[in-house]
């Protein structure tokens, strides 16, 4: 099973320290923002992380990246294990693995030009000579229908659909295997979300990369899935095949999840309603 | 006759670069006890639409430039802000997407509701007081009489918003006007809220007027619908209707556009988005404020100039040259 595997998790925990005192700060407990995770991704696969806020699903994602540093388990990316890796070694890896973040108004720096934020990785990474770099970049911008002769302009020129592109664009930069994608679509309107989404999809035929896709809006991870994990405060409570755990749920949690989101169909809604409220009965009673 | 009663209203605010016409001759009726829903995308008009009604729009640079909302026999736009004052909160609440920003947060949510309601009741402290602790116990927040001395932050946000809605329903109003309620919830929490809201409703015989951009909520919650695009009402019908027979091509494509939940072959489909983004409402285009987007448009009428918002059946009204009911009437195919 876990041949072929491209990042393999195995019981992953990431606690935080809760702080007391003002001038002198001690620790008094943690919390365990991720508890006990396991799961592996193939390649080319798209696993979708689906919770609400506060389970954990973003801490996850950090970790996978070594942005944050997990307090133990093992996160295995093409068969070295990361959490040992240091320095140049660690460097090296993160080039396959890249971010897309949740906000494209915050994440881009206001003082750098589009072709600067997105040839930023290259030229951290030394890829090319000036020439081959700027090249690059239009090609990227291309490739995720932004149109190269911006490269000049301003992030805060653009809006929010455009930023999201660019923010892609420079997650590509340096021909990753894996992209971490937190939240990639939930500020944007459904319009744009829909062209994200199509692009993301695109990109992942074209290029053959592996998605951990993060986000709380279940069709949107639905629609970018092949397998999904449900988390709820830091554990993940269900995971198999995206048509199994949206079409026959095992966990009251996972249920009641669906049972929550509103569909664009008032008869249908109806009866959601009605099942919500048994749900809400039934967990009443235990 | 309708409780509320908005005509050709138009909002356009004054900038140094030119006139926004952010809403822009919106017009519709609020019934009693029923929900209306606004939806549309980000800067379609919606909010500025709530906030004229209240009259709650930031003047300057924003001013109602004609139009009326008829309520109660009068029209509110007329009203001096003293007299506005008096319909805030008695009769037309207000809740909006985040509830840390409408509390207070050096002041116990407490005080907060017992403010509101000294301010239209005449009531004494202790009166108010207890009248608080009936109004979260209402809005099913447990533990109610202790509650009432804890600040906002120490609440959820499910649970500030719980107090919001509190006291917006503290004066029994008439109309409820909602602004993306629950946009800022976990998706369980939103729906206990607009479970919540409905059942208080219901008891109260409230109207309301939902604002959303979730196709989803507006179904679960509006009797009536009204989609905005650009400043403009695009389509207007009851909520059945309008979900089963969707007739703006603009509707039609967000309906579209939308992730769905369940089906066959979802993870390989690709989604039909909606190409561009909106016009600029700084100098809007003469003609239907779709084409640029649409796929039927094209070297008709639509492209020169602006469709009127017309009755296709009774209840059912489009702003397009180029409804769905239309173009299978006519045989219309499109070349994708």
């Amino acid at each position: 099973m876990s041949d072929g595997a491209l990042l393999r998790v195995r019981n992953l925990v990431k606690q935080f320290p809760i702080k007391k005192g003002l001038l002198i700060e001690r620790t008094v407990d943690h919390v365990n923002a991720v508890d006990d995770v396991s799961f592996e991704i193939h390649r080319g696969e798209t696993l979708g992380l689906v919770g609400e806020s506060g389970s954990g699903k973003s801490t996850t994602g950090y970790c996978v990246l070594q942005i944050l540093r997990p307090t133990s388990g093992s996160i295995v990316f093409d068969d070295r294990e990361l959490t040992e890796l240091s320095g140049e070694e660690l460097r090296r890896m993160r080039r396959r693995m890249q971010l897309v973040f949740q906000d494209p108004h915050s994440s881009l720096d206001p003082r750098m030009t589009v072709g600067d934020i997105v040839g930023e990785p290259l030229t951290i990474h030394k890829v090319g000579t000036r020439r081959e770099r700027s090249a690059r970049v239009r090609e990227l911008l291309d490739t995720v229908g932004f149109d190269p002769t911006y490269t000049n302009r301003y992030p805060h020129e653009f809006s929010g659909g455009q930023r999201q592109r660019i923010g892609i664009a420079r997650a590509l930069a340096l021909a990753p295997d894996l992209l971490v994608l937190d939240e990639p679509v939930s500020a944007l309107d459904v319009s744009i979300q829909a062209q994200i989404l199509n692009l993301l999809k695109d990109l992942q035929q074209e290029f053959g990369l592996t998605y951990l896709f993060i986000a709380h809006d279940l069709a949107v991870v639905r629609t970018m899935s092949d397998r999904i994990a449900v988390m709820n405060e830091g554990k993940i409570i269900e995971a198999g095949l995206a048509e199994t755990v949206y079409g026959s749920p095992r966990e009251a949690y996972t249920r009641e999840l669906l049972a929550a989101v509103p569909v664009p169909d008032p008869r249908k809604m109806k009866e959601r309603k009605q099942e919500r409220r048994r749900l809400r009965a039934s967990l009443a009673e235990r | 006759m309708a409780l509320l009663s908005v005509r050709d209203l138009r909002t356009h605010f004054f900038t140094r670069a030119g006139v926004v016409r952010a809403v822009d001759g919106v017009s519709f009726d609020v019934e009693e006890r029923r929900v209306l829903g606004i939806v549309g995308e980000s800067g379609c008009g919606k909010t500025v639409t709530a906030l004229s009604i209240m009259g709650l729009i930031p003047k300057p640079p924003a001013r109602i430039v004609s139009g009326e909302v008829q309520f109660g026999g009068r029209d509110l736009t007329k009203l001096s802000e003293r007299e506005l004052e008096d319909v805030r909160g008695s009769q037309i609440a207000m809740i909006f997407q985040d509830p840390m920003t409408s509390l207070n947060p050096t002041l116990t949510i407490g005080t907060q509701i017992t403010e509101t309601i000294r301010r239209h009741f005449d009531v004494s402290k202790e009166e108010a007081r207890k009248r608080a602790v009936g109004l979260l116990e209402e809005v099913q927040i447990p533990r109610a009489a202790t509650r009432l001395d804890d600040y906002p932050h120490r609440l959820s946000g499910g649970q500030r918003q719980r107090v919001m809605i509190a006291i917006a329903l503290s004066c029994e109003p008439e109309l409820l006007i909602a602004d993306e309620p629950t946009t800022a919830l976990d998706v369980t929490i939103q729906a206990q809220i607009l479970d919540l809201l409905e059942e208080l409703r219901e008891a109260h015989g409230t109207a309301m007027i939902l604002i959303t951009h979730d196709m989803g909520v507006v179904a679960e919650t509006a009797d009536d619908v009204i989609v905005m695009y650009a400043g403009q009402v695009v389509e207007q019908a009851s909520a059945l209707d309008l979900f089963d027979n969707p007739e703006h091509p603009y509707t039609e494509a967000l309906l579209g556009a939308l992730p769905q939940l369940e089906g066959d072959g979802i993870r390989q489909r690709r989604l039909t988005a909606i190409p561009g983004r909106p016009p600029d409402l700084l100098d809007p285009p003469e003609a239907c404020r779709f084409a640029a987007r649409c796929k039927y448009a094209g070297g008709d009428a639509c492209t020169t100039h602006m469709p009127e918002l017309r009755e296709l059946r009774p209840g059912h009204f489009v702003r397009s040259e180029h409804p769905a009911s239309e173009r299978t009437r006519r045989g219309e195919t499109v070349v994708v």
